[in-house]
């Protein structure tokens, strides 16, 4: 008998009998305002169907134009991963059938991709606080177009098998991608779920640095697909893979190898063989399950796209790109964690986090650095943990967060209120200040509202009141407790502070 | 009203601007002409058109008689008519490329080619026949019928552009657009005794021309003089930043090149006559018309010499290799998704069941004989071995141009092998059709342009002959001056154009 789909391994078992192969294929949609071979907007969304051409929908008689931008884009990733830049390479069409595909062939790239040969080094945080890295090599990065977006209606699956009818938007078919892939990533043992996390979230930061896309993985602008196999250990072979699609963040790239090397362990262990197959990640069940097969003999049919002509990147231009690259990961946390002033463990929970790119730009948007570090590692984190999503992709921008701080400064809220403001934000109300005039949060600082509650608080604790009249200052706390009290929490107590001593003449 | 259509376009232009016609009479008078030949009751009309836009034509005609009366007509041709091949889009005209599966499709867009004819004034008569999706020597492959030739209505016009020869041949327009990928504007060209010039790859945009072959397609003119085609050329030609594959340059006007020809000088050019484009199967009364055309240029002063293009004899496998490679690939957007025709099976069908369906019933046998061709030469496995190494044969094709070109200016051939063949004499034959486009088919794999001109009746059918001028890529200012020579020869010697000894075709 063989293991059935959701028989697992013990993690620790699979690592004494196997060696994991890695290896990743991230999608990245650049943020052109056009599309790759036509003028549309490349923007997904809005209207359905409404962004399109004759030549991203394929029409009869319409042709792709290459679009130089994107050309571009591509070469400046390449070059940050170390890549060789091709002085001369063309696009390919890839056929095969399927109704969100205008033309029934995709425009990519085959066996001439722009970039190649390339590497990035993934740092992986140990639990003795030494770094450990990693170097990924990169086999190539590629041009191609975005298919459109099919939306199965009714049954029970949500997929087009059993649906009653199927929806296409067009508004996404060629909006341009670079696919990056790497070479198979071995010798990782039991960090292959980190290193796989971490190269997911260093070559996000790399894209955000080079501002070539939006990067959100919960929005589909970065997209990973997980392939994974083990060979016996020590062996020195290559198993058979499986490809795990729809893995959307970077704690489901990490579970999702765990998931692939625990099932795939517990086949093979069971003398079973795997299926080189497409599966599906499935965030809420943690699980993976089987997609169409996809064998070696499934045939693209790829040849040279006639109508367009070969891309041939100038040496110079190439170097002039390469002026413009952002500066070595390594370089950019020494010199940010020496600006910001963070301790070494500072810092590296803050990259540990995936929140250095965050921290940056709410600092960059006017936090003070420890401001910005206490919020996304605070609030933020425990809330991206509670709601098991990446913190990049909490609904709040470091703009907003930034905003929050200020308003924590300004003094129109403290810091308990600061949290029911981030609530709000994350829940969708509004910016920052509006989430504060909806739920009327602003600190009082009124004379006249505070003055009652002041006169009250005295009242009621004449005690206390008579101590600071004898020079007791300190005492002042219990009442500014009792005004806070009486106005929920809403007030200014520096300024409570100080109507109490005018008021007790001190 | 009726010598207005035997005109040429360059006199009807001449007289537009003379203010002795104006273009609703002219293109009245073809759309009568239209009305009169091409469909009769019996089932003998031309069948060059597909669709005729009369309202659409009148109301453009009429518009250029307004800019001409402004004095603000956009060039020598606004105003003349013309049929286009119903393989480049028309916004707001159906176009079918001659296939069911486009059956009532209306694009939402012009061809390049056609916006630039819009944008020079002339008037739209329709659309023209055509084998399916260009695929073919006869247009017997239209899912519409097939076009007759006006010379012998029981023969076939040539294809794939055979309604658009068979237009001007029958002088239903005065010019039309076709399209060449193997030869389809100047085979027509040949059998129906008229002009046909496949200008450089790239010399014309490819922008809402429906691929057949990409690496092979080129648009151009279809007329009844070298200098009508010239004019022609001279409006659609030039780089267009949609189609990536277009030349960027500035062209030569090839209206002065034809008018440089006229004179009939030819001193000072050298000539090579292919001699791999002759021999068997090749029709004696085509071989006499070539020689004596030859024996006209010498005696015009052009140095004529023999030159070998060895490869050439390969060429036709490698087209039939690159052709249906490229086509099954173009052809996969026709899945009933978006537009056209769309046939569903019975039951709850998957949209694959609806695609295949769809393509089962929508495509003629010989499209779907090309689609498995090059479905399976470019299969994995087999691409080497059939695409990969027909690349390597074109590119030997290439360089036996190139050296041809290094020694002579022009090369000659006859057009097609034989005059037209009977409706239905080839038809279960592929192979005996695909041999028409053997002299043809060099020049799309290589990219550099020919001209078809008539060359007079073979002796023993009395039907057309083509005389093909192919010169090196960009010089399509050569074919011009060349046929432009051989058309004056032949008017001295004739006292009159070729189609004038054309059969008179029955009118209601």
């Amino acid at each position: 008998m063989t293991a059935t789909d959701t028989t697992l391994m013990p993690f620790d078992d699979v690592l004494a009998a196997y060696d994991p192969a890695l290896g990743l294929e991230v999608h990245v949609e650049l943020n052109t305002a056009s599309k790759m071979f036509c003028g549309c907007p490349a923007v997904f969304g809005g209207e359905p169907n409404a962004g399109v051409c004759p030549t991203c929908l394929g029409l009869p008689g319409a042709m792709p134009v290459v679009n130089g931008k994107a050309v571009e884009s591509a070469i400046r990733i390449g070059l940050a991963l170390n890549c060789d830049i091709a002085e001369w390479c063309r696009f390919a069409r890839k056929n095969y059938f399927y109704p969100d595909m205008p033309k029934n062939f995709q425009t990519s790239q085959y066996d001439e991709p722009i970039c190649f040969d390339g590497w990035m080094d993934v740092t992986v945080p140990t639990e003795g606080g030494e770094d450990e890295t990693f170097r990924v090599e990169i086999e190539r990065a590629h041009m191609e177009e975005d298919t459109g977006k099919s939306l199965h209606v009714g049954g029970s699956t949500g997929r087009i098998h059993g649906a009653d009818y199927s929806l296409v938007d067009y508004n996404r078919a060629g909006i341009p991608l670079i696919e990056i892939v790497t070479r198979p990533i071995l010798g990782a043992g039991e960090r292959a779920p980190e290193v796989a996390k971490a190269y997911v979230a260093q070559l996000r930061e790399l894209i955000v640095a080079l501002g070539v896309s939006e990067a959100r993985m919960d929005q589909g602008n970065l997209r990973a697909d997980v392939n994974l196999s083990l060979s016996p250990k020590g062996s020195g072979t290559l198993g058979t893979r499986t490809e795990t699609k729809n893995v959307n963040s970077f704690r489901s790239v990490e579970r999702a190898v765990r998931y692939e090397m625990q099932r795939h362990a517990a086949i093979l262990s069971g003398g079973g063989s795997i299926l080189q197959e497409t599966r599906h990640w499935h965030e809420d069940t943690g699980m993976t399950t089987s997609g169409r097969e996809k064998s070696d003999a499934e045939d693209y049919r790829y040849f040279p796209e006639p109508d367009l002509v070969p891309v041939a990147p100038s040496r110079e231009w190439v170097e002039e790109l390469r002026g413009t690259l952002p500066e070595n990961p390594t370089a950019r946390r020494a010199r940010l964690q020496a600006e910001w002033g963070f301790s070494d463990m500072e810092m590296r929970d803050t990259v540990g986090a995936g929140a250095l790119g965050l921290v940056e730009q709410t600092i960059a948007e006017g936090a003070a650095p420890q401001a910005a570090r206490k919020w996304w590692l605070g609030e933020l984190a425990r809330r991206s943990n509670e709601d098991g999503v990446d913190l990049v992709d909490l609904p709040i921008t470091p703009a907003q967060v930034a905003r929050i701080q200020a308003l924590v400064d300004e003094k129109v809220v403290n810091d308990k209120l600061a949290r029911q403001v981030f609530e709000g934000v994350l829940a969708g109300e509004g910016t920052p200040d509006e989430v504060v005039d909806k739920r009327g949060l602003a600190v009082v600082s009124d004379d006249g509202a505070l003055g009652a509650a002041v006169d009250n608080a005295i009242a009621a604790n004449p005690d206390v009141a008579d101590k600071i009249r004898d020079g007791k200052v300190a005492a002042a706390g219990a009442l500014i407790g009792a005004v806070m009290k009486e106005m929920r929490g809403q007030a200014d107590a520096g300024r409570v502070r100080e109507l109490i001593l005018e008021k007790l003449a001190v | 009203m009726s010598d207005i259509t035997r005109s040429t376009a360059a006199d009807l232009a001449a007289q537009l601007s003379a203010g002795e016609i104006t273009s609703v009479e002219l293109t009245e008078a073809h759309l009568d002409r239209i009305d009169a030949v091409d469909t009769r009751p019996d089932g003998r009309g031309v069948h060059a058109f597909l669709h005729v836009d009369r309202d659409g034509a009148l109301a453009d005609a009429a518009d250029s008689d307004a800019r001409r009366a402004r004095g603000e007509a956009r060039g020598p041709l606004d105003g003349v008519p013309i049929a286009v091949k119903d393989v480049l889009t028309t916004r707001g005209l159906p176009t079918t490329c001659g296939s069911k599966i486009l059956e009532g499709w209306v694009p939402p867009y012009d061809a390049t080619v056609v916006a630039r004819l819009r944008e020079a004034g002339l008037p739209i008569l329709g659309k023209t026949n055509m084998d399916e999706f260009a695929m073919g020597s006869s247009t017997e492959h239209s899912a519409y019928g097939p076009t007759r030739n006006p010379w012998d209505l029981d023969r076939i016009p040539g294809g794939s552009g055979g309604g658009s020869a068979a237009a001007v041949a029958a002088f239903e327009a005065p010019l039309a657009i076709g399209t060449d990928t193997g030869g389809s504007i100047r085979q027509p060209g040949a059998v129906t005794g008229t002009v046909g010039v496949k200008p450089t790859y790239g010399g014309v945009s490819r922008y809402g021309l429906v691929a057949l072959a990409n690496s092979l397609d080129q648009a151009g003119p279809v007329t009844r003089t070298v200098l009508d085609a010239a004019m022609l050329h001279d409006v659609i030609g030039g780089h267009d930043p949609r189609d990536s594959t277009s030349i960027q340059q500035d062209w030569p006007s090839f209206t002065e090149a034809a008018r440089a020809g006229a004179s009939g000088d030819m001193s000072g050019v050298k000539v090579g006559v292919i001699t791999e484009l002759a021999g068997e199967g090749w029709q004696a009364g085509v071989m006499a018309r070539f020689q004596e055309s030859v024996d006209l240029l010498v005696k015009a002063g052009a140095e004529v010499v023999e030159v070998s293009c060895p490869s050439f004899v390969h060429a036709l496998a490698t087209y039939y290799l690159i052709l249906p490679a490229e086509a099954s690939s173009n052809l996969a957007k026709f899945d009933a998704m978006r537009f056209g025709l769309r046939v569903t099976p019975e039951g709850n069908p998957s949209a694959e069941e609806v695609m295949r369906a769809t393509r089962d019933a929508g495509f003629g046998d010989e499209v779907k004989r090309r689609i498995i061709l090059g479905t399976y030469a470019l299969s994995s496995g087999y691409y080497d071995a059939y695409y990969g190494q027909a690349q390597k044969i074109r590119t030997l094709i290439s360089r036996d141009f190139d050296a041809a070109f290094a020694d002579v200016d022009v090369l000659v051939s006859p057009t097609a092998p034989t005059t037209a063949f009977r409706l239905g004499e080839k038809l279960d034959d592929p192979m005996a059709m695909y041999l028409n486009d053997l002299a043809t088919i060099p020049a799309n794999l290589a990219g550099v342009p020919g001209i078809s001109v008539p060359n007079g009746l073979a002796e023993e059918d009395g039907l057309p002959s083509g005389f093909q001028v192919l010169a090196p890529a960009l010089a399509d200012d050569r074919v011009y001056r060349v046929g432009a020579a051989l058309e004056a020869l032949y008017a001295d010697q004739w006292g009159g154009p070729l189609l004038d000894r054309a059969p008179r075709l029955e009118t209601e």
